[in-house]
């Protein structure tokens, strides 16, 4: 696979390659290196291979294990590499693989009650296939069991204009003894929806993953085909990407103070957040037609040139309404006294389970794919990458406000270097990856977002793509701050994780 | 506190006048769905199929030589516009596809008749009389039923100030105990069939749905397979198609008016027409 190291593995050979991955790059979060993600591949059409991704540290290419699984089983390494652990039971589920001595054996992708047997993915993906038929279950939960324990499901249809989503609660009186959030109701097999579209339709399909992340996930996924192909997109095309990453983060960013707001009461610091989302919602569109930027980014570049004389002076425009409403968010005590102390993170928590982007950055993790890894023309402009230490809601809320800081300032340097010159280009600027596989990553607002991709022999269609959404893997984390913590502030922790629904269920 | 409601008030109204005087609709520059001129199409002759190829949506189909375009497929995404050698497809900032009768959101092609707008007055005096018996408020259940959360996006918009939808009479409620409107989002995921059915059955009637979202109205390019339905269709009864992905919140707002009665279809045959 294009940009890295890749060994094959046997079966018996996976536990003592985790054990080696946790002493050569430690299991401290010093390290820079960590277990990304974990899936299977159909290589042939009787045999699947289980492929892991792991980082190895900033400006290191990744490391990719390949294991074919011996009669459909493989050992869990979800003990050793605890952020396996969902990546190991959704390729239980999706393909029917086993994951021996996997400490949380039970159903996450499809729900309990949802035929197994076969696997939904054992075969070849059918979009004409009829939808699963089933009588709803009850989830595999923990006995919780004592005197005056309450137990509260919430969802899948909650109040509010929300992402579906089932959420348990058992709790006594405030606290909350044990919290499971059952998600995947959202589920679409949106990864094998890829399998068979021309690499133009799947920039498409990956703008539709996650709405809220459609710049993120095309660029990632358009960046891993063009590693595969051996393209290069041209500079205007990868400053003009570097502009539509940074406004994506920026009007989603000012919509989580908004909304985080409204948790804590503030019913004009959410209007105001808001509406800040909604003018650089109408900047987007004037830009880009789309108020979601999308339509553009495409496998070698971008689809068509842009205009972006108007930008600088759109940007002036909110630019001071916009620091003026973060400073006094951080000046309102109410607002504070619910936010600091809510939901802490640890660091070591943060780093085992897998926290990603403002998450783990909150938690003292200092990571970001923009500098570690740069894609695009990050490697041009100057910013600096915040981090807080005290891992709670405040230090969540305060990496995201100067990341808005930095997203302007990005966007300011980026117009000033974009030349005029063509946006696509298809030549190649390399060979060609040999086995016609590609990664992409992206730093998105919500963390580490990959893209493994990997083309038909002809190297004109999509055969297998994987995608590592960052709700993934922060809603694995987030239950971590739940427990112990008190029914009042669930709405407030929540929030200020800002996690996406559709993009961890895909 | 007080200083927050101080300066809020200070800077005076943020809320456009749009829809009910003129003003600005929020959408300068938004890109609709495409506008099929089929009489462009030379697929007849050539046996082009460019167009049908290029659409990850199936919404474009080539029966006996001509091009025909399903807008409750359409995602908007405009590759036919860049591919077609012909320009039978444009792009265009045509939004407000909110239809009664889905079949209005197929474009036949080149075998189109003139479109006719059809006669619903005797349905829409019945209807008039009953949103007249809420007093004119409309108030609304949301179910996302498998959304990439865009649509969920351009929702939460219409409680911003800029589009304060509160001042239309219409509301989110949470429970649908009191709600006239099941507005529903996503392709219709396995998982979240049943939860949908019983929040419809949870619903007082007369009761309305609205599938919002080109998910919801054809499944798009996220619907079919193990894991989704194909939108609504089968299963429950809809009363306002508004393909888009997402719809504006302009859009839906035309959308939750075309259902009051209070603004006119604009699409027919699946040719849109301008104001």
């Amino acid at each position: 696979m294009r940009h890295c190291d890749t060994i094959r593995l046997t079966p018996a050979e996976l536990p003592a390659a985790a054990d080696s991955l946790l002493s050569v790059l430690g299991d401290t979060p010093s390290a820079h290196g960590r277990m990304q993600m974990a899936y299977v591949c159909r290589c042939a059409a009787d045999a699947v291979d289980v492929i892991y991704v792991l980082s190895q540290g900033a400006n290191q290419p990744y490391k990719v294990w390949r294991v074919r699984p011996d009669d459909n089983a493989l050992p869990s390494l979800a003990n050793k590499l605890p952020l396996l652990g969902w990546y190991e039971r959704e390729m239980a589920d999706l393909y029917g693989l086993r994951f021996d001595g996997h400490p949380e054996p039970h159903p996450l992708v499809l729900h309990e009650g949802m035929p197994r047997d076969p696997a939904p993915l054992a075969h070849r993906f059918d979009v004409q296939a009829a939808a699963l038929d089933f009588t709803p279950q009850p989830p595999t939960v923990p006995q919780v069991l004592g005197p005056d324990i309450q137990r509260l499901p919430f969802g899948p249809v909650r109040a509010d204009i929300v992402e579906s989503a089932q959420f348990l609660f058992f709790y006594i009186g405030e606290g909350i003894l044990h919290y499971h959030p059952r998600l995947f109701y959202k589920h679409r097999a949106m990864e094998s929806r890829f399998e068979g579209q021309t690499l133009r339709a799947g920039a498409v399909l990956a703008e539709r993953v996650s709405g809220i992340d459609s710049v993120a996930h095309a660029l990632a996924y358009a960046q891993a085909v063009e590693g595969a192909m051996g393209w290069r997109a041209p500079p205007r095309a990868r400053y003009l990407r570097v502009i539509l990453a940074e406004l994506e983060r920026l009007y989603n960013h000012l919509h989580y103070l908004g909304h985080l707001a409204k948790t804590t009461t503030l019913k004009v610091a959410e209007a105001e957040g808001h509406l800040l989302e909604e003018r650089v919602k109408q900047i987007n569109a004037r830009l880009t037609g789309s108020r979601f930027l999308r339509g553009l980014i495409t496998p070698g570049g971008l689809r068509r040139d842009l205009d972006i004389s108007g930008l600088d002076k759109a940007l002036d425009a909110i630019t001071a309404d916009i620091d003026s409403y973060l400073l006094r968010l951080e000046n309102t005590r109410s607002h504070l006294d619910r936010l600091m102390t809510t939901g802490t993170l640890p660091r070591q928590v943060a780093f085992d389970q897998g926290a990603t982007g403002p998450i783990e950055r909150a938690s003292d993790l200092d990571r970001d794919l923009r500098r570690d890894h740069p894609y695009a023309n990050y490697e041009k402009v100057r910013f600096s990458v915040p981090v807080q230490q005290a891992g709670d809601a405040h230090a969540r809320s305060l990496v995201r406000m100067e990341e808005i800081h930095e997203s302007l300032a990005i966007i300011r340097q980026t117009i000033g270097r974009t030349k005029p010159g063509e946006v696509l280009r298809f030549e190649p600027m390399e060979e060609p990856d040999p086995q016609g596989e590609g990664l992409g990553w992206v730093e998105a607002t919500r963390g580490g977002l990959l893209y493994a991709v990997h083309l038909s022999a002809d190297r004109s269609r999509l055969s297998r793509v994987k995608i590592k959404d960052p709700s993934f893997s922060n809603w694995r984390v987030f239950p971590f701050t739940v427990e112990d913590s008190n029914m009042m502030d669930y709405a407030i922790n929540e929030a200020s994780f800002g996690l996406s629904i559709a993009g961890a269920d895909r | 506190m007080p200083v927050w409601t101080w300066l809020g008030w200070h800077k005076g109204r943020a809320t456009t006048a749009w829809p009910q005087r003129p003003g600005d609709d929020g959408q300068d520059g938004v890109l609709g769905l495409p506008r099929l001129d089929a009489a462009r199409c030379v697929a007849s002759d050539s046996g082009c199929s460019d167009c049908a190829a290029a659409c990850p949506a199936s919404a474009i189909t080539l029966r006996d030589g001509g091009v025909q375009l399903d807008y409750a497929r359409c995602v908007g995404c405009q590759l036919c516009t860049e591919v077609c050698p012909e320009g039978a497809f444009s792009v265009s900032h045509d939004w407000a596809f909110a239809v009664r009768d889905k079949a209005d959101l197929l474009n036949p092609g080149r075998v189109a008749a003139a479109p006719q707008p059809a006669d619903d007055s005797a349905d829409a005096t019945a209807l008039a009389a009953e949103i007249k018996a809420f007093g004119r408020s409309l108030h609304i259940r949301h179910v996302d039923a498998g959304s990439c959360n865009g649509c969920e996006s351009e929702l939460q918009a219409l409680l911003n100030p800029f589009y304060n939808l509160h001042r239309l009479g219409i509301f989110f409620t949470p429970s649908p105990r009191f709600a006239d409107l099941l507005l529903v989002t996503g392709p219709v995921t396995a998982a979240m069939r049943e939860p949908l059915l019983r929040t419809y059955e949870a619903m007082p009637q007369p009761r309305w749905v609205m599938a919002a979202g080109t998910c919801a109205t054809g499944g798009g390019t996220n619907g079919g397979g193990y894991a989704c339905h194909q939108g609504l269709d089968g299963i429950l009864p809809v009363d306002v198609w508004l393909p888009g992905c997402p719809p504006n919140p302009a859009a839906l707002i035309e959308a939750l008016l075309l259902l009051l009665r209070q603004r006119a279809q604009r699409v027919h045959g699946g040719v849109y027409e301008h104001a």
